[in-house]
């Protein structure tokens, strides 16, 4: 509890807005009519869907199995009929549509069978990854990575096992909720993540402006008689929760520029991934439903609600007495790191940690000239220049803001918070990076041009040597057989 | 005074001597300065440079027969990076070799298609499939739009189309600004 905490440079303090959202218990959110399943709600790759239009599927059944390493498999959220496949509005900040299984539910939540593994103990680490890698589990703090691959060593130590409570973005609320009302399940899941990485120590960092759910923790902790999770609250400012500030504050240790936090002995997991890979396990449930907070000046009754995945933003925010039509502006996420969905009828996908509603979009001030001031590095908690990114990015000078370690900033949005500009200065990041990686995907396909065309121009050159060989031959041939004839009357 | 002349003449001679030994033994085969031209260049293989290929540019260019600003499918990008490279000013594309138009994709209509194999031998990277009265279709993925078998099909049943866009090759765009928001 008094333990020695470090601080990470920059941040900011924002108003919370977390009360909202806090007042009222969890509830679980109806069974929607249909379920939209996307089959890309990770990174990685999109997983291959196996069940037909028609097909009846049961609730945990699997409908798309993971495509390669970095994938992971999608689940239906209930019992009911496949009714169609196809490109559906997802949530994404493009607006786009992608592939996704529709399930049309038949109100029976009817299970599959199930495989719990009660007595994880006695399973092989590679066994619990492979439980939890089919239970389609990814991170659900927001980046959604496979977590499988995060419980994997890998051959290299992990000394420190940290569960990231810490929930820094303001109105997002639901891992609190869950650390209230599920701690035991939380407590039971990192126990089962310390058994597959064979972590000697394990830390729940937890901001301080969540007392319930730190004494919830700590009394779970007591009733089970579980020893060595320490619980330690860490201050309140944003972005702690982001994974290197979170390590760093912690255990002062840094994660270095284009590295991992197990490259220096540390795995960060969210906590409700930790209840995940509880259910999981235990339960054999999968991954098909998760916390999500329904918040924002546009909704009447701010909660947090238990959500199968698929189901339409529009039907949680009229269960929160909010009507979707008169809602302008919804935000998947936070404020600060959340992107608007285009429309309220795209569904809750596995990362998808907070819903923000407002009637309007906020007023955007127009960006004005930057005067250097220098506001934006004071406040960037990776220790960027955001002011060279930011010009470099402005002129095009994509490998210039690289050599800035463009590629260390994490979109916190910290620096366009202080700008006195204006400026949408994390907007100028994600367009470098963007480019960076669409020229190194041209760059791949113009090596590939480039040898497919010089293997054509190889074959032409030895097509033509051939056939000018083949016609020597034929005139020595020709020659040989008039030559006789030409002798012959001598 | 003879002294030093003596002594500078020996210094040159053996300057003279380690040089050539080192013009020999190190001789670099090929001229790099192609290869990293070559390196920047698109790999279109669409001739609008005037040249028969992305190569034969970068030779002209390191020859300084041609301009660096002659290759529409590089864009701006392409140009920028160039004039890096060699050191020069970036100048705009010159119009006389095209446009910079959005990344397209040839597509044979099918039934159309008579199988005349002209489009085949057209194709700088070998991305059409077929053969003599057969159907041709391309392989999108290696298509580089450079629309070179678009003339030579006599039924016109080939057509440029831009390459769509999904979620996974959308990206971020640059945001919009005011004007004079930059100093």
């Amino acid at each position: 509890m008094n333990a020695k905490l470090w601080r990470f440079p920059g941040g900011l303090h924002l108003s919370g807005h977390k009360t909202e959202s806090t007042r009222l218990p969890t509830q679980r959110a109806r069974l929607p009519k249909r379920l939209t399943l996307p089959l890309h709600q990770h990174i990685g790759a999109e997983a291959k869907p196996v069940v037909a239009v028609g097909e009846r599927v049961l609730k945990g059944q699997v409908i798309a199995r993971a495509e390669g390493y970095v994938s992971a498999p999608v689940h239906a959220s209930s019992s009911g009929t496949v009714i169609a496949a196809g490109d559906f509005p997802v949530p994404h900040p493009s607006g786009l549509s992608a592939p996704c299984i529709v399930i049309e539910t038949d109100g029976a939540e009817q299970w599959c069978e199930r495989h719990p593994t009660p007595d994880y103990t006695a399973q092989d680490p590679s066994h619990l990854r492979n439980l939890i890698r089919e239970a389609g589990i990814v991170g659900l703090g927001g980046a959604g990575f496979p977590s499988f691959i995060k419980l994997n060593p890998l051959g290299k130590t992990v000394d420190t096992l940290i569960l990231n409570a810490a929930e820094c973005e303001p109105y997002i609320t639901c891992d609190d909720m869950l650390m209230r009302e599920r701690a035991a399940e939380i407590i039971h899941g990192i126990r089962i993540m310390r058994h597959a990485l064979h972590a000697a120590h394990c830390i729940i960092g937890i901001e301080d402006n969540k007392p319930e759910a730190y004494a919830a923790l700590v009394r779970a902790l007591r009733e089970l008689r579980i020893d060595g999770i320490q619980v330690i609250q860490v201050p309140t400012r944003y972005p702690a929760g982001g994974e290197k500030q979170l390590i760093h504050v912690l255990t002062g240790r840094e994660v270095p520029s284009n590295g991992l936090p197990v490259h220096i002995g540390i795995v960060c997991h969210n906590v409700a991934t930790a209840a995940a890979v509880h259910r999981a396990v235990q339960l054999g449930e999968p991954l098909i439903s998760r916390y999500v907070t329904i918040t924002g000046p546009g909704v009447p009754e701010p909660r947090n609600l238990e959500v199968l995945l698929g189901t339409p933003m529009a039907e949680l925010l009229q269960q929160c007495g909010a009507d979707p039509s008169s809602i302008g502006h919804l935000v998947m996420g936070g404020p600060m790191m959340g992107f608007s969905v285009h429309t309220s009828s795209a569904p809750v996908v596995k990362t998808t940690n907070c819903l923000l509603a407002a009637e309007h979009a906020p007023a955007v001030q127009a960006a004005m000239p930057c005067i250097r001031c220098g506001a934006c590095a004071e406040a960037c908690p990776a220790n960027l220049l955001p002011q060279q990114l930011y010009w470099h990015a402005h002129a095009k000078e994509f490998d210039k803001a690289q050599n800035y370690n463009l590629f260390d900033c994490i979109e916190c949005g910290c620096c366009a918070a202080v700008c006195p500009s204006h400026i949408p200065l994390v907007q100028y990041y994600r367009y470098a990076k963007g480019e960076i990686w669409t020229r190194e995907r041209e760059k791949q396909k113009a090596d590939v041009a480039r040898a497919r065309h010089e293997f054509r121009l190889a074959r032409l050159a030895q097509e033509k040597a051939e056939r000018e060989a083949r016609h020597a031959q034929k005139k020595a041939e020709l020659a040989g057989k008039n030559a006789p004839r030409e002798t012959a009357p001598h | 005074m003879l002294s030093a002349i003596l002594a500078f003449t020996a210094l040159a001679a053996a300057f003279g001597l380690i040089l050539g030994f080192a013009a020999v033994r190190f001789k670099v085969e090929g001229d790099p300065l192609v290869d990293k031209i070559d390196a920047l260049l698109p790999q279109t293989q669409c001739g609008q440079c005037t040249y028969p290929g992305c190569r034969p540019y970068a030779e002209a260019i390191a020859k300084g027969e041609a301009d660096i600003n002659q290759c529409p499918p590089g864009g701006e990008a392409g140009i920028i990076a160039l004039a890096d490279l060699l050191g020069r000013d970036p100048k705009p594309l010159n119009a006389r070799h095209g446009a910079v138009k959005p990344k397209m994709v040839a597509v044979i209509d099918e039934p159309l298609c008579i199988g005349c194999t002209l489009c085949i031998q057209a194709c700088p990277v070998d991305a059409i499939l077929g053969a003599a009265k057969q159907m041709h279709t391309v392989i999108e993925q290696e298509c580089t739009g450079c629309e070179l078998c678009v003339a030579p099909c006599p039924v016109d049943c080939i057509r440029m189309a831009p390459v769509q866009q999904d979620i996974r090759s959308w990206k971020w765009q640059a945001p919009l600004e005011a004007a004079g928001s930059h100093a």
